[in-house]
């Protein structure tokens, strides 16, 4: 049976971390699934974990007045999701809905920023992985901005 | 010389062809099927390479060929409707003429790719010219490695060629994976751009050969996301595009840097084109 552990050790976000870290992580981890059709996170609810995506696909979404929501991005295995968690005042930005059934890892956040502060190793080793996550993602969103399928383009 | 050879000579003469059928695509995309109006056989070509199609008393304007070139009683194209001759073009209806000269330009380098994996990426319009090479791969499966079709379109109404999308799915071998820029509500597949595919492929980069036809800020994108997967810009290879008007590389008009993109491509590696992809001025 695989451990906690060994889950989070093989998940690529977390790959090259050393043991000590993941084994500080896996007090905070449980393991977590979503139906198909559910919703995960919702905007403006508090944020107090995130989750390691094994399989299953979740769609981000963003929610204007008079608007159908939109969908952002989808995340998949392999793949993390959130990060309000890790930043004041701790509270989703979107919202997050299974679009096929979700298994995954959360961990939790208020644990997770306690063993950081006390750990600034492990913190470090946290923020590196999702400012490169960010990174990724806004890069993402400003090659999507140029919409360049557009006719004209 | 007779007129027979002028005309199967002269890259300037179009051939006689009549359009055979006009599948309808997407709300603006339509693929034309055109044989030779002669009864001449159909011309040979090698995928990525394109033919410059008259529209009589419109223009002409370069296309990319999107058919197999197993079946050379035919070319078929995929035309976007952007501009008069464009619309002209998927506006004829069957057995109407067009012109046909060529093919032009070098085309994908699909021998290299045999022994090996097969990445095809694609950006909106621009899974058109890489029909081929999927038609070549799966129509010879014992001579490349695994294929993998990554594609990125604006929406899902803009997809082409579904039927065919969802029948590679079935193949052997085979990863295909499909993404949206917008995705509605009700669409159940990726949304993001074409490069946040790369993670789900399966495949190894450093037996790969990888194939990418799009918009040029696309592919730029892709190349170096590639790389950073592992691709060695060698193996990394791009369909440009610029006004092609002589298709013969005496006129000029697809001038890129010290290359003529009809004649010295358009299929150019990624080690060639790098320099010139990041030039604002070109």
């Amino acid at each position: 049976m695989e451990t906690l552990e060994r889950i989070i050790a093989e998940h690529p976000f977390f790959a090259g971390l050393e043991s000590p870290y993941t084994n500080l992580l896996t007090g905070c981890a449980s393991n977590v699934r979503f139906d198909a059709g559910t919703y995960i996170f919702k905007e403006g609810e508090e944020a107090n974990e995130f989750y390691l995506i094994r399989a299953g696909k979740v769609a981000l979404e963003i929610f204007a007045p008079q608007r159908k929501p939109i969908m952002l991005a989808t995340l998949g295995e392999g793949e993390i999701l959130g990060w309000s968690w890790l930043l004041p005042p701790y509270q989703w930005r979107f919202h997050a809905h299974a679009v096929e059934p979700m298994r995954g890892i959360a961990l939790d956040g208020k644990c997770l920023r306690m063993k950081c502060e006390q750990n600034h190793d492990l913190g470090y080793e946290m923020l590196k992985r999702f400012a490169k996550i960010m990174e990724q993602r806004l890069e993402a969103t400003r090659f999507q901005l140029l919409d360049v399928y557009a006719v004209g383009r | 010389m007779t007129m027979a050879t002028a005309a199967t000579t002269d890259p300037m003469l179009p051939q006689p062809y009549s359009v055979r059928q006009v599948v309808k695509e997407t709300p603006d995309t339509f693929t034309l099927t055109l044989e030779p109006s002669n009864g001449a056989g159909g011309s040979r070509f090698q995928p990525g390479q394109f033919s410059m199609l008259w529209v009589f008393g419109v223009g002409e304007l370069p296309i990319s060929i999107s058919g197999d070139h197993a079946e050379r009683d035919r070319l078929v194209y995929t035309v976007r409707s952007v501009g008069q001759a464009t619309q002209a073009l998927v506006s004829c209806a069957v057995g109407e003429a067009v012109g046909v000269r060529g093919p032009f330009g070098i085309g994908w380098p699909i021998e290299q790719a045999q022994g090996r994996d097969v990445l095809v990426i694609a950006g909106g319009i621009g899974l058109a010219p890489l029909r081929p090479v999927i038609y070549e791969v799966l129509h010879n499966r014992e001579k490349y490695g695994r294929l993998v079709i990554l594609y990125g379109a604006r929406s899902p109404r803009d997809l082409l060629y579904r039927k065919e999308l969802a029948a590679w799915v079935r193949q052997r071998e085979t990863q295909v994976l499909v993404t949206v820029d917008y995705g509605g509500l009700s669409w159940r597949g990726h949304v993001g751009v074409v490069a946040t595919l790369f993670k789900y492929a399966r495949l190894q980069p450093a037996r790969s050969l990888a194939f990418a036809c799009g918009p040029e800020v696309m592919m730029r994108f892709v190349a170096r996301d590639l790389e950073t997967h592992g691709l060695d810009r060698k193996n990394i290879y791009l369909s440009m595009e610029r006004n092609m008007k002589c298709a013969v590389g005496f006129c000029g008009h697809c001038q890129y840097g010290p290359h003529f993109i009809c004649k010295d491509g358009p299929i150019f590696s990624y080690d060639r084109m790098r320099p010139l992809l990041e030039k604002y001025e070109l």
